[in-house]
């Protein structure tokens, strides 16, 4: 166990020793005098603490921004992080394109979230291709300017040019994961780099916090207060975090990003495609993870109901043993799971044979970056205008996320008729009593229970 | 940047732009704060054992109502707010505060004080107040000929109800204030305020010292939207008090969850009307009682009921009008100020009549609106005369043609014909906004400006910069004024020390009042400035001409420092105030009468919606506006304001759900838990344009205020909404509930698709009862 570790920021080594692990990127920035970065939500929702890292990519490496709130500080060991007060040259002339076009079309008023549309800018202008402003901006809040003059800016930026030295540096690679052992304050933090310490690890201290993406694990730190004795963080097992092309089923590793999900799998799984970016923004999905929010076991979990409906199979492993079981068997209770004290979530093995036609829906006070009050996955395989097999799954109508079984079982053999339909409302109708939350009411998503298999059968057999 | 550009553009891009909170992380002996909540919405404080918080590492203190020297109880009307209270009165509400070495210690050992507690019976809703009698005031009302004579006459008649929901600032910079002494002994309070006067003041009674011991200053506010008005004080003088208690700095910094349960939202209110009218849908009475809840305190309550008071008519001439109101006492967080300050409520409840009228005599919603608009010689129901009232009729005109409006009426109609399961509405509706204070005694500002031997100069002025780009105008003010370069003019913090006595920077009124200040401030140093140039350059006073840094006259031209060299040689006085106090305004509450605004300010705006239903998500497809700020100090501030406004309050119509659980704990007390507009809500479609011809003689080189009245054109949404539902059924009025997140739009759905004309028959024989 060490006591210190350093990464880059800014171009420039640092070195962090004595630092609770339990840290925020976001407060060890804030407390050196970083104060760029600010503090909004502290739940990944605002991107008002967004920062750049440097990541891996095919030329090189790339910058994916990331919500420094949401990022335990010893995550950063060895890597390299830019902020707000990095990217331009220094002097006030020397101001970054992003900065300078966001300048030129009032793209601030109060100016507090600006830094954080600056890196989320920042990090989206070195990327070929760029990502249309409304989908690289959805995870920045502006309370004041209404974004219009925002999103002009962003689609007025020119190419990066030649001297830039931020595309000098993106030639090069990312560093790499590092192993971290490090201790400070009474807490601990491993990051191992192998599957086979990370199970080790686990075995030995089955008590300790599994930290993948943090994007659900950091906001319960920050909004609770809660701190964490010892950590296993997950990111750097490179086992875990590759996604494969079998020859009947994609396996993806249990901390494959968001990001990486969907540019692997987006063209191939088009529920995926769906879902992602209704799911969570750029800033999120840069982060958090496909095992994590299985892992996570939220009712309104929005890739849960994706997989069950596409009989998604997960792999778990310990030191000793390792097994596959069908999702559906994985969600035993209101966040929590079939997975063991001694094992991780390695892999979630979806088949490669997608549905005739399939629907995910996510019914939300906020199209983007909202949380689900309901959501559905529909799937349906034909064969001469026969259903052959159905999945429904539904999140945020129980405690889990469920696979309504019977709904699709009644559909095999029939055609997607009126008849058909109202047999399957009348299926999930009976399958689920949902309840009253600060998102909707228990009638109203008895009803999108019912109302989203109509709206399926309207685009799919209108 | 552009030249009527964000003053601090620069600064806020690169990170350099520091608000409060980033000044007390720079100095290592601060102090942080953390509050110890209450966990009931209504109890007696029995005991507070602080003794295992105390233990704990970093904990230097344990603030309570014993560590108090001065005043216990603050407020910004009534002060019926305990610092620390022995009765709590909502949940969340803070019971005391731990000062600790970091913010991390002080949170763990906040959560180790014990507080007993004996739990009280709890009033948790407007409807629940009326109940038990629980009001913070008596009634207002504002009544205009004779109301029940006319609606016993009229040939039709409807009465309805509405709740209209409240709404979170959620300002991204949340409250924070920071204290520290200085070398004589004085607190330097450093507060997102937008009051620095009463945030001044409030600290000096709670400390018990001369309001002089104590400088408040407010650099900058990452947001405020009336948020800060009142409700920065707390804060502000916890940190005074630990700063006194301990001497050593310390900053109150609430992250979003305290910031959210601690602090007030804009009002809910709940609307009881009956509307008598003619076969052509104009209006001939309309009875209207309002009831806010105002939680727990009085705060600003008063005066926010009294501006929906004001505004319940919008731009509708109503000849038999009485509006009442009342402020609901509750167990909830006290409400406050927040962007258009109790006018949006009114607006919605009248756009909520008027297309009812509409619906029910199977009129276009936009025909019977215009058909009722104010006329030139019309007066309010308050009695003050609309000037300018034809204006409202040529936005109208003007926006129905740049809009296209017909067209798209007729393209909705037909593509809503083809489309079973998704409907597209179209809704224009209009805004008339009356700006002062309306407690007439606020309406003053002061300004001190320096110019020092080398031309470059410093403004004060008792305005905050809260994001809407106060400073920049100002700084436009003051460069045209003096003539000189905008880079020889330093626009200053405001601090109580340059300027006392300052009102709130609220009610629009930051320009027209500081502006105007500024404005005269500079041109006592024109005036001179002027007979010096005019000696230097051998021309007369009125030759002289002062532009961009550069004196003229004569054929001759010098630089501005010389003019101002040559003054301090001959001992001319190179500072001036200014002060400014809006003429002719005065309301007397008692008759209800009076000429209470300076000016209206007016616009509309025309918003089309598609409505999925299946779910009632809805999607806003394209927003049109023209709205009238006069002869634009700025305009690309001036429409910064306009769209940011729009979305706001479309935000609090659409998306923004404020909701208590059955514990009166606030359920939306995060981003994941109360969605504000993101990027995606924006329009696709979003034109602003600002109204020709439109000089106001009544303020600051002809502009008008914009902070306030541009949420109110976000009412075409809801409208819209409630054309998308309709054109589900089979035509009549359309009850649609406030706010219309996807939930509420599905169930008006469904209720126009069971029985289209059951709605209306169903609040037909609802009647107005009293708020008492």
């Amino acid at each position: 166990m060490s006591a210190a570790f350093e990464f880059t920021l800014n171009g420039r080594p640092i070195a962090v020793a004595g630092v609770d692990p339990n840290t925020t990127l976001l407060a060890f920035l804030r407390a050196r005098g970083l104060t760029g970065t600010k503090e909004s939500c502290a739940e990944g929702e605002c991107g008002a603490c967004a920062v750049a890292v440097v990541v891996a990519h095919a030329r090189g490496s790339r910058f994916q921004a990331v919500n420094s709130c949401l990022v335990l500080l010893p995550e950063v060991a060895g890597g390299e992080v830019w902020t707000v007060e990095g990217v331009c040259g220094g002097a006030p002339e020397d101001l970054h394109p992003v900065q300078r076009s966001l300048a030129e079309h009032n793209g601030s008023q109060c100016g507090y979230c600006t830094p954080g549309f600056v890196m989320s800018l920042f990090a989206g202008y070195y990327d070929t291709p760029r990502s249309e402003p409304r989908a690289l901006l959805a995870g920045n809040l502006c309370r004041c300017t209404g974004y219009r003059p925002i999103c002009e800016a962003a689609a007025a930026l020119p190419a990066p040019t030649a001297g830039d030295v931020h595309v000098a540096r993106l030639q090069r690679a990312a560093p790499g994961p590092t192993a971290v052992e490090y201790g400070a304050g009474g807490a601990h933090f491993h990051r191992p780099t192998t599957l086979e310490q990370a199970l080790a690890l686990r075995a030995r201290h089955p008590d300790a916090t599994l930290l993948a993406g943090g994007t659900d694990l950091v906001v319960e730190h920050n909004q609770e207060g809660r701190r964490h004795e010892r950590v296993i963080a997950l990111s750097a097992v490179a086992a875990l975090r590759a996604i494969e092309d079998r020859a009947d089923e994609f396996v993806v590793g249990a901390t494959a990003t968001w990001h990486d999900v969907l540019q692997r799998l987006g063209d191939r799984v088009p529920m995926l495609a769906q879902m992602v970016p209704l799911f969570a923004s750029p800033l999120i999905r840069n982060r958090g993870t496909l095992g994590g929010n299985l892992t996570t076991a939220s009712p309104v979990g929005d890739a849960a109901p994706v997989l069950l409906a596409l009989d998604t199979n997960v792999e778990v492993a310990s030191a000793t043993a390792r097994r596959t079981l069908p999702l559906r068997e994985w969600f035993l209770g209101y966040r929590r799971t079939a997975l063991q004290p001694d094992e991780l979530l390695v892999a979630i093995r979806i088949p490669k044979v997608q549905p005739t036609a399939s629907r995910f829906y996510k019914v939300s006070k906020r199209e983007l970056d909202d949380i689900s009050s309901v959501s559905a996955a529909v799937a349906v395989w034909q064969h001469g205008g026969r259903v052959t097999q159905a999945r429904f799954a539904f999140g945020g109508v129980a405690a889990t996320p469920v696979l309504a079984s019977a709904a699709g079982a009644a559909l095999v053999g029939r055609s997607l008729d009126a008849a058909a339909l109202r047999d399957c409302q009348a299926a999930v109708r009976s399958a689920f009593t949902p309840i009253d939350d600060v998102r909707a009411s228990a009638a109203y998503r008895a009803a999108m229970l019912e109302s989203l298999l109509a709206k399926f059968w309207s685009e799919v057999a209108p | 940047m552009s030249a009527s550009g964000h003053e601090r553009a620069s600064r806020h891009v690169t990170g350099d732009a520091l608000y409060v909170h980033d000044l007390a992380v720079r100095d290592p002996a601060t102090l942080h704060a953390w509050p110890v909540q209450s966990v009931h919405a209504h109890a007696r404080v029995t005991a507070i054992d602080g003794g295992d918080a105390l233990r704990m590492p970093g904990v230097r203190a344990l603030l309570t109502a014993r560590d108090v020297p001065g005043a216990k109880t603050i407020g910004p009307v009534r002060h019926d707010e305990p610092l620390f209270p022995d009765e709590v009165c909502y949940h969340g509400q803070p019971v005391a505060w731990v000062l600790a070495d970091g913010e991390s210690q002080a949170r763990a050992a906040a959560a180790r004080v014990r507080v007993a507690y004996e739990v009280l019976p709890a009033v948790l809703s407007i409807q629940a107040a009326i109940a038990a009698d629980s009001f913070l005031t008596e009634p207002q009302a504002i009544v205009a000929g004779d109301p029940d004579a006319a609606l016993g006459a009229a040939s039709h008649r409807l009465a309805g109800e509405l709740h209209v929901g409240g709404q979170e600032h959620f300002y991204l910079e949340m409250q924070c204030a920071w204290v520290h002494r200085d070398a004589t002994g004085g607190f330097v309070v450093h507060s997102s305020t937008q009051h620095p006067a009463e945030t001044q003041a409030t600290v000096a009674h709670v400390l018990d010292v001369p309001a002089h011991r104590v400088v408040c200053e407010s650099l900058r506010m990452g947001g405020a939207f009336g948020g800060k008005e009142s409700q920065a004080n707390l804060f502000a003088a916890i940190a005074a008090l630990g700063c006194h208690v301990t001497g050593r700095p310390v900053v109150v910094r609430l992250d979003r969850r305290r910031d959210m349960t601690i602090t007030g939202k804009r009002h809910p209110f709940f609307a009881r009307y009956e509307v008598g009218f003619d076969g052509d849908g104009r209006l001939q009475a309309l009875v209207v009682e309002l009831c806010s809840d105002g939680g727990y305190s009085l705060d600003l309550s008063n005066a926010i009921l009294g501006r929906a008071l004001f505004h319940i008519d919008n731009c509708y001439r109503v000849p038999h009008l009485r509006v009442r109101g009342r402020v609901a006492r509750t167990h909830l967080p006290s409400n406050t100020a927040m962007r258009g300050f109790g006018g949006p409520q009114a607006m919605v409840v009248v756009e909520e009549v008027v297309d009812r009228v509409a619906r029910t005599l199977g009129l276009p919603p936009e025909v019977v609106r215009q058909r009722n608009f104010y006329r030139p010689g019309d007066r309010t129901h308050y009695g003050q005369q609309v000037r300018d009232a034809e204006r409202i009729d040529r936005i109208w005109r003007e926006l129905l043609a740049t809009s296209d409006y017909a067209s798209r009426r007729a393209a909705i109609d037909a593509w809503n014909t083809a489309h079973p399961h998704a409907k597209r509405g179209l809704a224009i509706t209009p805004v008339k906004f009356g700006i002062s204070f309306t407690t007439t005694a606020l309406n003053q500002a002061g300004a001190l400006v320096l110019v020092y031997r080398d031309g470059s100069v410093q403004v004060n002025h008792g305005g905050t910069e809260m994001g809407q780009g106060l400073h920049s105008k100002v700084l436009a003010i003051a460069v045209r004024t003096l003539g000189v370069a905008p880079q020889q003019v330093r626009m200053m913090p405001t601090r109580t020390d340059k300027v006392p006595n300052t009102s709130a920077t609220a009610a629009s009124s930051g320009s027209d009042l500081n502006g105007e200040a500024v404005r005269r401030a500079c041109d006592e140093l024109r005036g001179r400035l002027l007979p010096v140039a005019a000696a230097m350059l051998g021309c007369a006073d009125d030759e002289v001409g002062i532009t961009d840094g550069v004196v003229r006259g004569g054929g001759r031209e010098l630089p501005f420092a010389e003019v101002v060299e040559r003054a301090y040689q001959q001992r001319s006085p190179l500072f001036a105030t200014g002060y400014y106090a809006t003429p002719g305004i005065h309301f007397d509450a008692a008759a209800g009468r009076g000429e209470p605004f300076r000016y209206f300010a007016w616009g509309a705006a025309v918003a089309e919606v598609e409505v999925d239903g299946f779910t009632g998500a809805h999607r806003l497809r394209a927003v049109d506006i023209l709205h009238d700020v006069g002869d634009s100090l700025a305009p690309a501030i001036d429409r910064g304001q306009i769209e940011g406004g729009f979305l706001q309050g479309m935000g609090w119509l659409t998306c923004e759900q404020v909701v208590f659980g059955a514990d009166g704990a606030l359920r939306s007390r995060g981003a994941s838990t109360y969605k504000l507009p993101g990027v995606g809500e924006c329009p696709p479609r979003f034109v602003v344009n600002m109204l020709s011809r439109a000089t106001e003689p009544g303020a600051v080189f002809g502009s008008k205020a914009v902070g306030e009245p541009p949420l109110m054109l976000a009412i075409a949404v809801r409208e819209a909404l409630r054309d998308a539902v309709a054109a589900f059924g089979g035509g009549g009025p359309v009850a649609l509930a406030c706010p219309s997140v996807p939930e509420t739009v599905f169930w008006a759905i469904q209720a126009v698709r069971r029985a289209p004309a059951a709605t209306a028959a169903a609040a037909d024989d609802q009647r107005p009862r009293s708020c008492r």
